[in-house]
């Protein structure tokens, strides 16, 4: 009997409008991989809505300080701080950790390798639910007294340690560290599971270089997830000691904190934070661009209608960019005063990252070149995502430079450089992604292809427009994290019309998103329908008769003529056949 | 009837590199293709549910081992750590090492010799003569055979928690508390993330135990005592780790 709650059974339909029409919804507890998905797409979408208004709080505070807001009234400077850590946490965490791994990965990565379910359903629900409570306890630090966090959402200590710092510094910082470790489990949770599922779920012939990029690229995400996180758990419990049981890991002696000097504490030491919270926090940054590589190979792959050029080299270099992102964690610290030798050891190693991430370019234009190419939206964002990872990656080579990072560090270049290539590339990875398996998100729907045209041309160059001149107020030397730039120092001032310039643009990239939500609900309702296989694509989430047994006879990508029929594409589980010549 | 046009050979898409080496042989040569590990999962034999949990398992250990590992590298890092004094430029290190607590030596033994039940229970629930009975239904000699293991590696279990409690009660009584040093701050967060860890273990094994009560299926108990028996022996080793760190990195 099919029956929805059992995943073992609820796809045991003979069509995908069966099947998916039988799916429980999302707002139940539901330990179907696709319901999951879904949850956590929706998920990553609160959370980007909430991050996307607070950038735009902070962009107008900085152009108009003195501006009375409905509701909210004047942004004070600690309300800005507070937006500012909540931006980058709600960004980081809920939203580029979240939709490409978990949100993706859980709405087909199992049907992709073959397997029906994944290897712990359970376990996969309870890490959802986790996520929620974590996002809640999270988003409740802005309503509390005293306001968000205003450490940022690299959380450095003493600001962090010390209670008595600011309005945000106490419960606000409390739920940050709270609503992280929970975080931190759930992610840990899904890391084994996606794993698990990945190695011993796979169907027969389903061997390790048969596996689309995309699931290569969840793997070894899962695998930096599940030790990047377990050391940021380290890190917050740490901090929390040192905020609640009087001890001095990171706090030093001799701390002046609004004018009292502090007592209780001595020998600590701030970058022993930033150590263990960079050691998770540049992984973390390939946590969240890895599944958009992978991503972005498939389009390209699907839609020049051509085999990835070099599937193994992009195999080796996503376990490279995956190995060496371990090794790099000091980049993020040339000025915070550790050894210069270390400096240039780290220096070294990450400027060693831009050979893989090299090859990965080179892969995808090789794939494009020479491809019957189908302009289809999630072509446009995938084009776009090469575009901004290209942009956003040749800023890290200049910012690993030790010499010219000690100017640029504090400055909007780096905002520039990591809106471009984790912020943007990312979410134009996430955009893709929605647009291509629209249809396994709302049953058997595809989004609007004028609307999504729209949406593509208004992000791409509000992309630009926003963040390609930060660039320059950087080089000017404009610090980031200040609340104010109008009535500061002189040199500041005249670079006021450019942040307005950027202003407006965030707020057209943010009206360009409107029409992503609008195409979002107006497709899931009355959409085109999809019909089976809408790409023609080759890997097996598209596959519709589950009661068969799945055997895998070909590569991720065989796009190509075929003599024996008019389709150029032959579908992973295909017997195989033979040419009459 | 149109039939495409006959492709030269070269623009052929199945060439052997492109994305994998092609089919696997069959893995079992003349049983017909009655190999389990062909079979699509979910119906890969009786030990596929075990295997994937200890794949699991696995995994959640390395994630263990690296938050110990990120904490105890805090702490050596910590060792080095002290005020300088800016008026005379006399840099003070602030760490006082802890007298570790006698009773951790017999907290280690009791570990230790938990170890070796939880070894013997988890040996009896793969016992073959004693599964296939319990198979067709022949009482529950798995359970007999287990039982007395896993309680005492449960009791052993409780006992080195109390002995840990025994240790932090001390130091407690010497006025050693969380915030006196930085040696005894990791002192307490090291054995207290190390307790908190090995009650997972207990609750696992205890489910273990209770599962062949609950008439769970044997499958099921076997993969709660084996998974929960090697996390055991790794809860194990990491207490020597954090052990040896607190006796010779001082």
């Amino acid at each position: 009997m099919a029956s929805p709650r059992n995943p073992l059974h609820a796809a045991d339909h003979s069509s995908a409008t069966n099947a998916q029409a039988g799916y429980p919804s999302v707002f139940s507890f539901s330990t179907h991989h696709r319901v999951i998905g879904r949850q956590y797409f929706f998920l990553s979408l609160a959370a980007v809505l909430i991050g996307i208004v607070l950038s735009l709080l902070m962009r107008l505070h900085i152009v108009w300080p003195q501006a009375p807001l409905p509701f909210l009234g004047q942004i004070k400077p600690e309300q800005y701080l507070a937006y500012m850590t909540m931006h980058g946490t709600l960004m980081v965490f809920f939203v580029l950790s979240v939709a490409p791994q978990n949100a993706f990965g859980n709405l087909v990565l199992p049907e992709q390798i073959g397997a029906r379910v994944m290897a712990f359903p359970r376990l996969n629900m309870l890490s959802f639910w986790t996520t929620l409570i974590s996002f809640f306890v999270m988003v409740s630090a802005l309503f509390v007294t005293g306001g968000g966090s205003m450490s940022g959402w690299t959380q450095y200590p003493p600001l962090s340690a010390t209670i008595s710092a600011g309005a945000g510094q106490g419960l606000g910082t409390d739920l940050w560290i709270v609503s992280i470790a929970i975080f931190c489990v759930a992610s840990l949770m899904s890391a084994v599971n996606f794993i698990t599922t990945i190695l011993r779920g796979r169907a027969e012939g389903m061997s390790l270089m048969r596996m689309p990029l995309t699931v290569w690229s969840w793997f070894v995400t899962a695998m930096l997830t599940l030790l990047a996180f377990s050391v940021l758990l380290a890190a917050a419990l740490l901090l929390f000691s040192d905020r609640h049981w009087g001890t001095s890991f990171y706090l030093p002696a001799g701390l002046v904190v609004n004018g009292a000097a502090m007592a209780g504490h001595s020998g600590g030491s701030p970058l022993l934070w930033q150590h263990l919270f960079w050691f998770f926090g540049h992984p973390e940054v390939y946590i969240a661009i890895l599944p958009g590589m992978g991503v972005t190979s498939h389009m390209l792959s699907t839609f020049s209608r051509k085999p990835v050029y070099g599937y193994r080299s992009m195999v080796y270099s996503l376990l490279a960019i995956g190995v060496l992102g371990f090794m790099v964690w000091g980049h993020h610290m040339f000025v915070a005063g550790i050894s210069p030798y270390a400096v240039m050891a780290f220096s070294t190693l990450t400027m060693v990252i831009a050979v893989p991430s090299s090859v990965k370019v080179i892969n995808w234009l090789g794939t494009l070149r020479g491809g019957r190419i189908r302009f289809t939206i999630p072509l446009l964002f995938s084009v776009g995502f090469v575009s901004l990872f290209i942009t956003g990656g040749l800023s890290g080579p200049i910012l690993a430079q030790p010499a010219v990072d000690m100017y640029l560090h504090d400055t909007y270049f780096v905002v520039a450089h990591f809106h471009m290539i984790m912020g943007m590339a990312a979410v134009f990875a996430i955009f893709a992604a929605t647009y291509f398996w629209f249809p396994l998100l709302f049953p058997d729907r595809i989004m609007n292809e004028q609307l999504g045209r729209a949406h593509f041309w208004f992000t791409f160059i509000g992309a630009y427009a926003t963040f390609m001149p930060m660039h320059f107020l950087g080089l000017a030397g404009n610090p980031r994290q200040y609340s104010q730039i109008v009535g500061s120092a002189e040199y500041l001032q005249k670079l006021l019309p450019i942040h307005v310039f950027i202003t407006i643009s965030a707020f057209v990239l943010a009206s360009a998103q409107l029409i992503f939500i609008y195409n979002l609900i107006y497709s899931a309702l009355r959409g085109k329908f999809s019909g089976t296989n809408p790409w023609e694509s080759t890997t097996l989430e598209w596959e519709q008769d589950r009661r068969q047994r799945i055997r895998v006879h070909h590569g991720p990508y065989e796009f190509g003529p075929r003599e024996d029929s008019r389709r150029d594409y032959t579908v992973q589980s295909e017997p195989p056949y033979t040419y009459k010549s | 009837m149109s039939k495409p046009a006959i492709l030269p050979p070269h623009t052929t898409h199945t060439e052997p590199k492109i994305g994998g080496r092609g089919p696997k042989p069959p893995a079992s040569v003349g049983l017909g293709g009655d190999d389990w590990r062909n079979n699509p999962p979910g119906r890969r034999g009786p030990r596929e549910r075990l295997k994937r949990f200890r794949v699991a398992l696995s995994l959640v250990l390395i994630s263990v081992f690296v938050l110990f590992i990120g904490l105890t590298s805090a702490y050596v890092v910590r060792q080095g750590g002290g005020t300088l004094d800016t008026n005379t430029g006399v840099f003070t290190r602030d760490w006082k090492p802890v007298a570790v607590p006698q009773i951790l030596w017999l907290n280690t033994l009791l570990l230790l010799l938990s170890s070796f039940t939880i070894e013997f229970a988890r040996r009896q629930v793969f016992r073959e003569p004693q599964v296939t009975e319990e198979w067709f239904g022949l009482g529950t000699p798995t359970r007999r055979a287990s039982l007395p293991w896993l309680g005492s590696t449960l009791i052993l279990g409780f006992g080195f928690l109390a002995g840990q409690f025994v240790a932090w009660r001390e130091l407690n009584a010497q006025g050693i508390f969380m915030a006196t040093n930085p040696s005894s701050s990791f002192f307490f967060i090291l054995t207290g993330a190390h307790a908190l860890h090995l009650f997972g273990g207990i609750i696992v094994l205890t489910w273990a135990a209770m599962a062949s009560f609950l008439n769970r299926p044997l499958e099921s108990r076997q993969i709660a005592t084996d998974c929960g028996a090697w996390y055991w022996h790794a809860m194990g080793v990491l207490w020597l780790y954090i052990f040896a760190l607190f006796l010779f990195v001082k």
